[in-house]
């Protein structure tokens, strides 16, 4: 372990930690988000190469804002159909 | 000309995905080991502040998120400062005595008072109770302009545009401020509280008081006779062909 990119690794470990904060309102639910997220990330943990690294972050950053985009759609969704469903 | 001084009041409601079970006694909403979260509505007067400030056009001195409710109140108001709120006031009020929509406006009247707010931002109404009328009660004690469910705001100086949307097209309104503006779902798109933000929102200052220290107390004037589920909706039928569909129709009575 002695070669391990720390910056990166704190980076790595940042991300999946708002995406698992994110987990906790997934419509499958908590659990199935997370065993989900914990595969996404584990079979990735091969990964040596910089580059590639940066590039799963940079995924896992993407995965997030489609999350939170996701969340907010299925809210506007809901109220919309509750309190506003001619339009 | 000095800067925007936001007020925004955000209420803990049950999660909008929760379906709500009336309680045994019909007599409220069943609230104990339910999920609650910020109603939809004051997210997005959170982010509207928010983008008031972003925007740039007009200086925002100050936001401040307020909200009157049960001690777990404060994870709302930590979100609302997660979002972009600089700091928070919480008035504990039990659940059991919780306040009415004129009990909240005449708290919220001493507030403006007291942080010399000049502009409020609600949201149109709550998601529990869908009262919506807090805003405009709050604008009637104070005697300032109201622009209700705005579904855009723009502010240069002192003067407020805002346009709703009403049956049939959209009307623009025009006033100054002090003004109370409560939002519509079409306003913006609230942002995500991410967990980076809700942690530094913990060390935003968050005041904790009661309605004592503003000189109220939680008048009851509305008394809840009865709370029922809505009623289910009938089977539908099908019929065989359009002969069958007029017999049922005139069964009915509709022809």
């Amino acid at each position: 372990m002695s070669t391990t990119n720390l910056p990166l690794r704190h980076q790595v470990i940042r991300i999946y930690k708002e995406l698992l904060y994110l987990s906790r309102d997934y419509p499958q639910g908590y659990d199935w988000a997370r065993s989900r997220l914990h595969k996404a990330f584990s079979s990735q943990a091969h990964l040596k190469d910089e580059e590639a690294i940066r590039n799963g972050i940079k995924r896992a950053e993407f995965v997030r804002k489609e999350i939170e985009a996701l969340y907010y759609l299925k809210r506007y969704r809901a109220l919309r159909q509750r309190y506003d469903p001619i339009k | 000309m000095p800067g925007l001084r936001i007020l925004v009041p955000v209420k803990r409601v049950i999660d909008y995905a929760v379906k709500p079970r009336v309680n045994r006694a019909q007599t409220a909403v069943e609230t104990a080991n339910v999920k609650h979260s910020m109603n939809p509505f004051d997210e997005l007067s959170i982010e509207e502040a928010v983008r008031l400030r972003e925007k740039k056009s007009t200086p925002v001195e100050e936001i401040v998120a307020f909200s009157a409710g049960p001690p777990k109140a404060q994870d709302i108001l930590r979100t609302a400062m997660a979002m972009g709120a600089d700091r928070g006031i919480h008035v504990v009020v039990e659940e059991k005595d919780a306040l009415e929509p004129l009990g909240v406006a005449k708290l919220l009247r001493k507030v403006v008072d007291e942080q010399k707010s000049n502009l409020v931002i609600l949201g149109k109404q709550s998601i529990d109770d869908d009262a919506g009328q807090t805003g405009q009660m709050l604008a009637g004690l104070l005697n300032w302009p109201q622009a209700t469910q705005a579904s855009k705001v723009s502010i240069e100086g002192d003067s407020v545009t805002i346009i709703r949307e009403v049956d049939g097209g959209v009307e623009t309104l025009k006033t100054k401020l002090p003004m109370v503006i409560t939002t519509d779902l079409r306003l913006n798109e609230p942002r995500y509280a991410s967990l980076p933000n809700i942690m530094k929102a913990k060390k935003k200052k968050l005041d904790k008081k009661t309605l004592g220290d503003y000189g109220l107390d939680s008048e009851v004037r509305l008394k809840t006779v009865k709370v029922t589920e809505p009623p289910t909706r009938k089977a539908g039928v099908k019929v065989e062909d359009v002969d069958g569909m007029i017999g049922k129709l005139k069964e009915l009575g509709a022809l």
